[in-house]
Order: structure tokens, then sequence, then C-alpha cells
């Protein structure tokens, strides 16, 4: 599934940051947003505090009584601002915290999302990283507890998970400060030099395909593919999942609108 | 059904897709979940490589103590009780240490004031009234918020905070509550605002509710060194080590109080006004890791002094100020203070208190660790006590105002139970968003720590034991 | 061979059983489902509190705590202890 996300234009851009400000992220200048997404209890806090140190403020999120941690940090001269999304299982949004989750990684137009597993568990965290991969085609997956996998005498074939995929794997111990160069390197290399990835999609059983293939045709209709994944639309449909339904009305109609009225306002492009 | 028309197309297929929905036999929801995890499970399989499954590491072990029947209760008071005895037994030194380099310089801030000729009620206000409250609340609350503090970020640290609620939770379903409340109370030892705010951990409305209105039961860091002065006061002996025990296990049983009157209070509440069946608890219990005790010392250090010192120089220092003025302007023959405590006299005295004390909790609103400072001044309005290095000093004020047994004791339970400190009140007001729910908040715990002290006061009146 | 389902709250520390099926609804099973409890799944009971309840299962390499009452409308093979 090729996403059309990535070859947004100028005014798509400035867009983003408009968007973003729902999010009550505010950015300065050229700043790349990052948004940092995990399972509760992998050391997502460890990673946000080892990246950022000192600069961070922390509130809520707009309207919500969820926490949103925000720091900044600089990686070759450029400026990064991390967004520490609430600790979630999944994105389904069952909860507060895996709406608001979700909503950003889909409409916050993040520069790239950092998805934070436990090294010890990955069978059940590769979940919330395949769910994130179909909505982003921007994700790096950061494998931390690397130590602590390494007292379990688990050994983790990086090279083959990179590989089945599709986008840039970094092992990290955030506690030890392990692995930390090599994320900001990778988050330098997708939303700076913005490069490629093609993330895997998982391929559902016969039946549930067979529903997507019977809805794919009627949703690309509507012309929402630089909004949404349509496939992951699809699933959300088969999912009766009203509320990112109307959800997507609302962000899909001022999308449109803000596209339309405010076309090239200090665009900032990087190169 | 919905109010959002700009993608009506969108809703039409979602309409659509009903049919789709229906003509499967398991819900499509569940198949992409397992489809997920049959994905994952053969990922982990092909990248992940066990060296050996079946050995028994310590931390499974350790797990068989902490959560078994026989230990799994006996541990968690032990736990506690020991960290009560650590902060008792480690303050005491350097809270000595801090009074006596911050009273030397108030003898040096007077002598400054002497010399610029400044008028007396200024060096009252300044010195007397603010810098003297700000020295106090440093010397007693910083060395035992600076070991409290990172012994509970250990225990947090190394995973042992989940399993108490995992030990805890039975009784919290029998209270229609929620087991995860037992975190937010861990919270609220540090501070009942930020307990307020963690309660955002549970998921249903109304166990959060209670978790909100019930989380000022435990005694936060402003009370906890008022508790342990009375208790290093009243309750125990001479001998310095079996004093701090006796200290910390009093301390103990007070915190077990403050639990019991959650769930009494929680389970009230379930009954009543927050009408419900417990919902489900799914708790994770992170594997035990061992904490980076160099990091956890030093940050919570730093973060604590800067919490003391901000709350003293924001709070303190200004309420000490207002006490001064009010403990040194006079109506006829009595000052403001004494005026205002003599019309709360027959009140307090019902309880078990005195005006004095009433007062002062009534003006550590803001915060609750002047309670304290504020009965101090107001027992000493004209100023005499320069010097507060030991407890023994504040035992001759205190005894020297009529306290017994029954007012150390109610002005405990009191300082347990009476209502939040302004912070707490405004985190219940943002979270709840519910002026109504704010105001429970606020007169639950006040009608409680009224109604057990005069019950308590009148019995001990009654029986002529005080 | 015939499988005979059992709720899982009967599992007894130290067992382990496949998930066959969920009885239970609503929010509780789409957050049971997310933690990775599909049918299939392998489970392990891993203890019990000191009142009996909650109950704490392996899943996954992850350890999840669940109330009986929950449990029990988890569905495990009971042939495969």
């Amino acid at each position: 599934m090729e996403l059309k996300i990535g070859d947004r234009s100028n005014a798509l851009k400035d867009h983003g940051r408009v968007m973003r400000e729902h999010f009550g992220i505010r950015t300065t200048g050229e700043q790349y947003v990052i948004a940092l997404a995990g399972n509760p209890n992998v050391g997502k806090s460890t990673v946000f505090n080892a990246l950022t140190g000192l600069h961070q403020h922390t509130g809520n999120w707009p309207g919500k009584t969820v926490d949103n941690a925000q720091g900044t940090y600089t990686y070759r001269n450029k400026s990064f601002l991390l967004v520490d999304l609430p600790g979630t299982y999944s994105l389904l949004a069952h909860s507060v915290e895996e709406e608001i989750a979700r909503d950003f990684i889909c409409f916050g137009h993040p520069d790239a999302t950092i998805v934070v597993l436990d090294a010890t568990s990955l069978e059940r965290n590769l979940n919330l990283a395949l769910q994130v991969m179909e909505i982003s085609s921007k994700v790096i997956v950061c494998v931390n507890l690397i130590d602590e996998a390494r007292k379990k005498k688990l050994s983790i074939n990086f090279i083959e998970l990179q590989k089945e995929l599709g986008v840039p794997i970094v092992p990290t111990a955030a506690r030890n400060g392990e692995g930390l160069q090599e994320l900001q390197n990778a988050v330098y290399t997708m939303a700076v030099e913005k490069k490629k990835t093609r993330p895997k999609q998982v391929v559902y059983s016969e039946e549930v395909e067979r529903a997507i293939c019977t809805l794919l045709p009627k949703l690309e209709k509507l012309d929402l593919a630089r909004v949404v994944n349509p496939k992951w639309l699809a699933l959300r449909l088969l999912d009766s999942d009203i509320s990112f339904i109307e959800t997507i009305g609302r962000y899909a109609a001022t999308q449109n609108q803000k596209i339309v009225a405010m076309p090239q306002q200090g665009s900032k492009i990087t190169l | 059904m919905s109010t959002l028309t700009p993608i009506d197309p969108l809703l039409k297929i979602y309409s659509d897709t009903e049919s789709i929905r229906l003509s499967s036999g398991t819900p499509l929801a569940d198949r992409v979940v397992t489809d997920i995890f049959a994905y994952t499970e053969k990922l982990a399989k092909q990248v992940v490589l066990r060296e050996d499954t079946v050995q028994c590491s310590w931390k499974d072990k350790i797990d068989k103590i902490v959560i078994s029947r026989v230990f799994g209760y006996p541990l968690m008071l032990l736990l506690l009780g020991t960290v009560f005895w650590l902060t008792i037994a480690g303050a005491n030194v350097p809270s000595e240490m801090i009074a006596s380099v911050l009273f030397a310089f108030q003898d040096v801030l007077t002598q400054w004031f002497q010399l610029a000729q400044a008028p007396a009620w200024l060096h009252g206000v300044l010195v007397l009234g603010m810098y003297r409250t700000l020295a106090w609340v440093t010397a007693v609350m910083l060395p035992p918020m600076a070991i409290f503090f990172p012994l509970f970020t250990i225990l947090e640290d190394l995973g042992y905070l989940p399993r108490v609620a995992f030990n805890l939770d039975n009784m919290f379903k029998k209270a229609h509550a929620c087991g995860k409340q037992c975190l937010t109370m861990c919270m609220g030892f540090g501070c009942n605002a930020a307990g307020i705010v963690s309660a955002r951990i549970i998921d249903s409305p109304r166990e959060r509710l209670i978790a909100i209105l019930t989380n000022n039961f435990v005694p936060c860091n402003g009370r906890f060194p008022t508790l342990i002065a009375i208790t290093s006061i009243f309750m125990t002996s001479a001998l310095a080590f079996s004093q701090s025990l006796l200290a910390a296990g009093m301390i103990t049983l007070l915190v077990l109080l403050g639990v019991a009157v959650t769930f009494a209070v929680s389970w009230t509440l379930s009954k009543t006004i927050l009408k419900g069946e417990p919902s489900s608890l799914v708790l994770e219990l992170p594997p035990y890791r061992r904490p980076k005790f160099g990091a956890v010392f030093y940050r919570s250090l730093i973060d604590r002094t800067i919490f003391v010192l901000r709350r003293a120089l924001v709070v303190a220092a200004p309420a000490g100020g207002l006490t001064w003025i009010l403990a040194n302007v006079y109506i006829g023959d009595v000052s403001v203070i004494a005026y205002i405590a003599s019309v709360l006299d027959p009140l307090a005295k019902a309880i078990g208190l005195d005006g004095f004390i009433l007062m002062a909790f009534i003006l550590g609103l803001p915060a609750n660790e002047i309670v304290i400072p504020i009965l101090l001044m107001s027992y000493l309005a004209t100023g005499q006590l320069t010097e507060f290095g030991s407890l023994f000093e504040l035992k001759k004020v205190l005894l020297a105002n009529g306290w017994t047994w029954l007012t150390a004791f109610n002005t405990m339970l009191f300082a347990l139970l009476h209502w939040p400190c302004a912070t707490t009140l405004l985190s219940m007001y943002k979270e709840t968003g519910s002026k109504r729910w704010t105001f429970m908040g606020f007169i639950i715990p006040t009608a409680l720590a009224f109604t057990v002290c005069f019950i308590i006061a009148q019995t001990a009146y009654l029986l002529g034991l005080a | 061979m015939t499988i005979l389902p059992v709720p899982l709250s009967t599992l007894q520390p130290g067992e382990k059983s496949k998930v066959i099926q969920l009885d239970v609804k609503g929010l509780l099973r789409r957050r049971i489902l997310d933690l990775g409890i599909v049918p299939g799944t392998v489970l392990t009971c891993i203890g019990k509190a000191p009142a009996g309840d909650p109950i704490a299962y392996l899943v996954r390499d992850t350890v999840i705590a669940l109330r009986s009452e929950d449990a029990s409308l988890i569905y495990i093979d009971s042939a495969a202890r």
C-alpha cells in the first residue's frame, strides 16, 4: 500500500502546522515535529527524558484531562520538537488516550513517529507498531530495553526485523543512553532528509481482506487518500468505529477549507 | 444519528458496511486483532532467539513472595513502616542543621535591620513573620521530603507499586472502586494535587471520581512533617532509636487509619451519590527493574528542594507575614489573632482542639505545611522565640499553651482528615470540571474531621480522660 | 479429540492453557484483545493476590492481572493444561 501523504504540496506543509495547533503543538520557525508512541511500561518516558533533558514542557491535550509532554532537542543544527503521546496498547481508540495518540499520528502530520517497543515483549508490542505503520509511512521503530533482553538471554535479529517491517529499527537501552545517537540519526534521516520508507502492511485473513476490497473502490472515490490511508479507513469502517468516521469528516472538512483559504502564508521548506 | 454532514458519502459507505459486518460469522473487529497478533507471533518467532525459557529467574521468585498469601500484606506494611522510619530517623539531624543555619542567619538579618534603623514593624513583618516561617518550613519540610521521595521513587521504579495495587484490589472491589486507586493514593503521599491528577489512570468515570474525592485521606508531604513532629513530641519516650521506631509505628497506624477511612468513604459514595457496580480491572505488572539509585536520589533531591523552596517562598512566607501582622495589630488590648482564636475557641474545644489550632488549620488552607509555623507564631505572638532548634522546645511551647494528649491526638486526626489545601481543591476542579464535585471534595473530609474529633473529644471529656 | 472449554479463572498457578473463546463484552473485550488475548493465545497463571483475587497471567511475555469474574468469561481448553 502506497501512501500519498508523502508528496504534499507546500500549502499542505503549512497546513500541517495549522493542524498541529489543534493539538496545542506550536513549532517555532523551522522545527520538526516528532511523535513518540509506545505501550505503557516500555520506558517511553526514559527515551523522552534522555532525548530532551530539561527542555520539557508539560500540560494537557487541548480540552482533555490527559497529560501532554513536549520537549525539544537539537541534532546537527536542526531543532526537533518531541511530542510524548499517551502510552497505549493499541490505536483502536477505546479510550481518550488512544484517541489522542491516533488522531495526532493521523492528523497532526508529525515529520516522524517513533514507536518505542519493549525488547523483552516484542510479540505484544509489535501490535502497536503495525497499527501505527498502517496510518503513517514515517515510522521509526525504537526497540528499547535491549539491556533487559540481554539479561533474559534473548537475542533479536534487528536486520531481519527491519527487513520484515520495512521501516528503520533502532535498538536502544535509553536508561544507559545506549542507541540514542542512532535514534536521533534515524529521526534526522526521516524528518530532514525525507528518506522514504515502505512500511510493510499486515495481510489479514481472507474474509477481512475481501471486505476491505469491496470497500476500497468506494472510498477511493471520496479522494481522502491525503487525509488518511484508505485501507486503514476501510478497517475502521469494518470495526464500526463511528467516532473515528466522524473525526475524519471533521478533519477532512477543515483540511479542504484551510488549503483553499491559506495558500502560501510563510511556507517553510527544507531541502 | 450523526450531526456531521461534511462527509456524508463516508457515512453512507459506513451504513453500507453494515451488511458486510453482519454477514460475517465472527465479529470482524476481533478478526482484525487476531490477524495482527498472528502476524506479530510469526514475526517474533522469526527474529527473537530465546536461549533459555525454562529457568526461573530471581524476578519470578520475588513475585512468589510479594503477592503470596502469607507474606503479601505483611511485606507491604513492613515496607511502608520502613520508609516512614527511615524518613523520621534520617530527617532529624539535617533538620536541626538547616534550622541552626537559617535561624543564625535570622540574627544577622535582625542586626542589619537595626543598623539600617528600620522601623520595628518592618523588621517584624519581614524577619519575624516572613523569614522565620520560611526558615521553619524549609528546615522541617525539606529533609523528610528529600528522604521520603527518593525511597518511594525507588519502590516505583522497581515495579513494586503495581503489585501493591494488585494485592489491594480485592478490598477496593469490595468498596466498589478500582484497584488502581491505590496508585493514586501512593502519589498522594507526595502531594494530593498530584494524586488527583494521577486518577486519570482509572478508566471508569465513577471510580475516578471516588479516587479524586478520597485522595485527601492520604497524608501528603505538607501534613506529614506535622504528624511526625507531634508524634515525636507526644507519643514517644526519650530513647533515640526506640523513639524513631515508635514514631514510625504511630505514623504507619495513622496512615492505615487514613486508608481505612478511604475504603469506608469509597464504599459509602458507591452506595449513595456515586452508585454503581465495580467495573473491571486490567493491570499490567511490569517486570522488576533495578532502579538507577544515583539518578533517583540526585533527581528527587533537586526536585524536592526546588519544590519546597518554591512553596516556602510563594505560600509560606506571605502567610507568615500576614500572621505576624494579625498577631501584632491590636483591637483594644487583644491582638486580632487572639480575638479570632477566642471566637473559634468554643467550637475548637468541642472537638478537642483550641481556637489557635483551628485558626492555624484555617489559615493553612493555601498550604498545609504552614499550619505548625502559624500556630507557633500565634502562641508566641510577642516574638520571644528567637531560635527554634529542637522539638523539645516545641514541646515546651505546646505544653505551656495547655496541650494534653487529647489535643495532640485530635490535632493529628484533624490534620489527617480535614479539608484539602487550595492547590488540591483547584486540581479537583480542573479534573472534574465541576464546582459541585469540588465542593464535595471539600465538605466530605471537613465534616468527617469535625465528627470524628468531636466524638473522641466528648468521649474523653465524659470519661474524664482529658 | 473434543475440546472442553472451561473458564480461565479455574486455571491454577503454574498451569497454562490456550484461549478458545471470549465471552467478555464491551470495552473490556477490546482491552483484552488489544493485550493480545485472542483465541489461540497461550496463558500461564502466575499467581493470585493474597485475597485470591485478582489473578495474574503471563500473556506474550507480559504479566496482566484480571479480576476473577472477568477471567471467568474467558474460556480455555481444559485438555491443554
